[in-house]
């Protein structure tokens, strides 16, 4: 007799079924003590790329009960009986699944969700839920908090993370800083591809365009060996939102417009998915600025033009896909008139004088010295799921392109500097499940750089050309043993070849005894140059160890410890000369090593549904750091110039940050942030350069749903004086005064405190469609002051207050 | 087991092949560098007593200094005819900048300052705002004693303005010359 234990139930509704039911019971319970105590575990993941969806509920239907999935998208029922069960697997982000299970012994089922309902919502639920690692803390940042610095740079938004800060040359430069270290450290991916052009210096911003990506990940500290083995800092990964799997079309507009620079921007996103897989997306964003202000004067010559477009198409399948992805990312940018100082007198005086000494009326002219860029980035992708896990492939071309315009004599009006950076790169991940809840990551993959910096400027080069060739491998895996812990270990190889050809100055080799040490790299002898060919060979290992404990649902430990190799790059191989954007003589050294970095980092995370905090502290012990620091003057003909040398020294790095956010009521809101850095030479305890000052922003805010969802809320930023410093002053000879001055380069800006007022509203349109409308105002009692990490701090205070209207249409 | 049977997955490898043709860069030519400034000064009541103070930095921003010579003393109480060539010597054959300046009069100044020493400077040329240039001037020592002489070329200085410390703009080139008067 074929019995079935979900008729018990449905025995009860009828007389007959009365009568009947004891005869179904005992059937029942004879079955259910030989055969009811097996166990099922279901694991649900994303189908897309393999990751564990918590929260996603699971109903065995013929015996109601709901089971939910916990952080590593687990849920296990116990005591059940063989037989053949419906499941309807749901989750907030995806659409719902049926399926059937026969059940004959203890058995784990992995249920594969299509996971991108919700995903291009305002407020990204699944953000919470998806990790790049799952033994690394993530910070993130939603779509909504980048539409609502959609008139800003990334570098900005990033700042909005605890423990991150920014590197700027003026007021629109900005280079992330991630626990005090940053550039070639610091490695940004956007839209899976390793951006090239952050190895030429400090004033050089990530050209990525904020409006053209959907969410933000930051991996501080360790670095994320799928994407590569020399982020000592760590990994920004800037994406777009997977597209829909059905028949639709959404989009946005964005106006914006800001009252410093006298400016404003539009940008555009317009995507059309298809229930079939296929999907386009097309956006551009348009910028324009004139000068800055800041309380008291204009910055001259501060203002700039921006645009950016992106387009991606593609075919996303259950099994497979594939998409193309282009992007454009071009701006022109003045630089500030009086950071042009020639002399370390007009650095003197600026720093006396606390002004630049160039102030006009405002103007949206951008001249000389300007800069103009332009990063063409080209992607193609394609994945198959097969019985052992996803395979991808990855190709990629990024033409970097920067001109510098300087002040020439002569109506020169070439570029004082012309680069052009090329990178094509190959890649092949494979992404693999297995059954006893771990995971395998492996790839390898190939790329070929050449950097071609243009001789019709007329200026010695500051970046030599060369070709890079670089091959690298790497393994993850992941294991969680017990529903609290896992575990997470990586390996990966680098293999970099670099082959350069370089004029020197034949004073500078034989200065720095390359002669002597370097005869092989030796070309030509051409009396005042020597053409040389320096080749370097570079082998990486770096590692990871990785372990997560939770102690019980929304509350995490990480702790991690990685070992990054970072080769040198070209601008510390090979820099030689004056620098004319900076004033300043660069010398690189070619006897540098890889630099590599131990990080130990531990973070506490706990949230519930009113607070969440988090705690991170880290430790970052470097070996072989390299930086740069002035470390005299050197006299010229054309005066006398700071002389910046990189240096090689072993570092170390710690500090913590904290976060904590909590909900009063229904609609009050309190969030803090803190975070403190120190760093020091090893050897003899001095301050390392450059440091964060220590930080603390909080912010209240308060919503009224009934008024369109009207927020605001005041924000608080309170920087202290960098109180570790390193002494690289020196004395300089004022020729016209027959006098040595000192010349301080170091002493770092006092402390500040800003207030910036917050409020959005939000309007839905009869059609469907959405307004947002976002007033902001920064600055708000338009203080005076400067910032440590502003190259430019010497010559200009920062900006003054700023109001700042955006008004967005989402369909 | 099944992970061995994943680990012997074989990934195809790319190999990137480069042809090594002729890699080697042009050289550039540095053409708006000022490697040389000499200061020719001749008596103006001794034709034969003439003075020359040289500046020459033959490797540019390179690590090695600029030579600086003065051929002798001045004399007191009389004047000098100065005059002033820029040349840049990393050109071959050296290239005369002077011209270029005086071209561009309206967007250069040479100033001048002594110290130690009293000296006074009339400029002789001037651009097409009748504001001074500098290339040709008058120096006069006023009593013997030692002391020097700073002569600073500045590109697009504010024209016309009060001296070297408020004309702002790029400094070119400044030397301090150590001179005896006799």
């Amino acid at each position: 007799m074929n019995c079935k234990c979900k008729k018990c139930g449905a025995s009860f509704k009828t007389k007959l079924a009365l009568i009947l039911y004891s005869l179904f019971s005992i059937c029942c319970i004879n079955l259910f003590a030989q055969n009811c105590n097996y166990k099922l575990s279901v694991q649900v993941i994303d189908l897309h790329d393999g990751i564990p969806l918590s929260n996603a509920n699971i109903e065995i239907n013929e015996l109601e009960i709901l089971g939910k999935t916990d952080f590593d998208g687990n849920v296990v029922f116990e005591n059940l009986c063989k037989d053949s069960y419906l499941l309807t697997i749901s989750h907030e982000d995806c659409e719902s699944l049926t399926q059937t299970i026969e059940l004959k012994k203890d058995t784990f089922k992995k249920i594969r969700l299509e996971h991108h309902l919700n995903e291009l919502d305002e407020i990204m639920v699944i953000s919470d839920n998806r990790n790049n690692s799952r033994t690394l803390f993530e910070n993130k940042i939603s779509k909504d908090v980048l539409e609502d610095y959609n008139s800003r740079t990334l570098g900005e938004v990033l700042k909005t993370v605890t423990g991150v800060s920014s590197l700027n040359s003026g007021n629109y430069l900005s280079k992330p800083v991630i626990n005090g270290l940053h550039s070639s450290r610091v490695i940004l991916i956007n839209n899976g591809v390793r951006l090239e052009d952050q190895e030429w210096g400090i004033e050089h911003a990530p050209s990525i365009d904020i409006n053209s990506i959907d969410k933000i990940s930051i991996i501080k500290g360790a670095s994320s060996l799928k994407y590569a083995g020399d982020a000592v800092g760590g990994v920004i990964i800037a994406d777009t939102s997977k597209e829909k799997l059905t028949d639709s079309i959404y989009g946005n507009v964005i106006t914006n417009l800001q009252s410093n620079g006298r400016g404003g921007g539009i940008s555009t996103n317009y995507t059309k998915t298809n229930s079939n897989g296929w999907h386009y997306k097309f956006q551009g964003t348009l910028k324009r600025r004139g000068d800055f202000e800041t309380p008291n004067y204009v910055m001259t010559n501060t203002g700039f033009s921006e645009h950016n477009l992106s387009f991606k198409a593609g075919l996303n399948r259950i099994s497979h896909g594939f998409d193309v992805y282009y992007s454009l990312f071009s701006n022109r940018l003045g630089i500030l008139r009086s950071s042009h100082a020639h002399t370390a007198i007009d650095i003197i005086n600026a720093i006396e004088n606390q002004i630049p000494n160039v102030i006009e009326n405002f103007s949206y002219d951008i001249n000389i010295p300007s800069q103009k860029i332009s990063h063409h980035l080209i992607k193609f992708r394609g994945f198959k799921n097969f019985d052992l896990g996803k395979l991808s492939m990855k190709y990629d071309f990024q033409s970097n392109d920067r001109k510098e315009y300087d002040i020439r004599r002569g109506d020169r009006t070439m570029p004082a500097l012309d680069l052009n950076l090329q990178t094509h790169s190959l890649a092949f991940d494979l992404e693999s499940k297995f059954e006893n809840n771990s995971n395998l990551k492996a790839g390898i993959s190939a790329r070929y750089q050449k950097n071609f910096p243009d001789p019709s400027t007329g200026i010695k080069r500051i970046i030599p050309d060369y070709k890079k060739y670089d091959f690298s491998l790497y393994s993850i895996f992941d294991i969680s043993f017990t529903e609290n812990w896992f575990l997470e270990t990586g390996i990966r190889y680098d293999f970099s070849h670099i082959d350069a050809y370089k004029y020197y100055r034949t004073s500078l080799w034989e200065a720095r005894n390359y002669n002597e040490l370097y005869p092989e790299f030796v070309v030509e002898d051409l009396g005042l140059n020597t053409l040389t060919n320096p080749k370097f060979t570079f082998n990486n290992i770096s590692t990871n160890l990785g372990a997560r404990y939770s102690i019980d649902n929304g509350k995490n430990i990480y702790f991690n410890y990685s070992i990054s190799s970072r080769k040198p790059n070209p601008s510390e191989l090979f820099s030689e000369g004056l620098h004319h954007s900076s004033a300043r003589i660069e010398i690189g050294d070619l006897s540098f090593n890889s630099e590599v970095g131990h990080n130990f980092s531990l973070t506490y995370d706990s949230s519930n549904k009113r607070s969440s905090l988090t705690v991170n502290t880290f430790a970052n012990i470097v070996d072989d750091f390299i930086y740069i620091i002035p470390v005299d003057l050197m006299p010229t003909i054309a005066g006398v110039f700071p002389y910046w040398e990189y240096k090689q020294e072993d570092a170390k790095l710690y500090g913590f940050d904290i976060k904590y956010d909590r909900q009063y009521f229904n609609n009050f809101f309190v969030g803090h942030q803190f975070s403190i850095i120190k760093g020091y030479e090893r050897a003899n305890n001095k301050p390392l350069i450059n440091m964060p000052p220590v930080n603390l922003k909080n912010q209240i805010s308060y919503s009224f749903p009934n008024l369109n969802n009207l927020n605001i809320s005041l924000e608080s930023e309170y920087v202290f004086r960098q109180n570790e410093y390193p002494n690289n002053n020196f004395e300089v000879f004022i020729p016209t005064e027959q006098i040595y001055q000192l010349l301080d380069t170091s002493t770092p800006p006092g402390a500040y405190h800003l207030l910036n007022l917050a409020s959005s509203m939000g309007f839905k349109s009869e059609n469907g469609g959405s307004y947002k409308i976002n007033l902001r105002v920064e600055n708000l009692f338009n203080k005076l002051y400067k910032n440590y990490l502003n190259r430019l701090r010497y010559f200009t205070h920062e900006m003054g207050r700023n109001i700042l209207l955006s008004v967005s249409y989402s369909y | 087991m099944k992970i061995f049977k994943y680990a012997l997955l074989a990934i195809p490898f790319l190999y990137f092949s480069c042809s090594d043709d002729d890699d080697t860069p042009e050289p550039i030519n540095e053409e708006e560098v000022i490697t040389t400034m000499t200061v020719t000064l001749v008596n103006h009541q001794n034709g034969s007593d003439v003075v020359t103070m040289q500046t020459q930095d033959l490797d540019g921003d390179g690590p090695n200094e600029p030579v600086i010579t003065v051929s002798g003393p001045l004399t007191a109480g009389t004047s000098y005819a100065g005059s002033i060539q820029f040349l840049n010597e990393m050109e071959e054959p050296a290239e005369d900048i002077t011209e270029e300046v005086q071209e561009e009069d309206d967007e250069h100044q040479v100033f001048f300052s002594a110290a130690g020493v009293g000296m006074e400077f009339v400029y002789m040329d001037f651009d097409g705002d009748g504001n001074p240039l500098g290339t040709q001037f008058v120096l006069a020592p006023l009593g013997a004693g030692s002391g020097s002489v700073t002569i600073t070329l500045v590109h697009e200085p504010a024209k016309p303005n009060d001296g070297l410390d408020t004309a702002g703009g790029e400094i070119d080139i400044q030397t301090t010359f150590s001179v005896t008067v006799e």
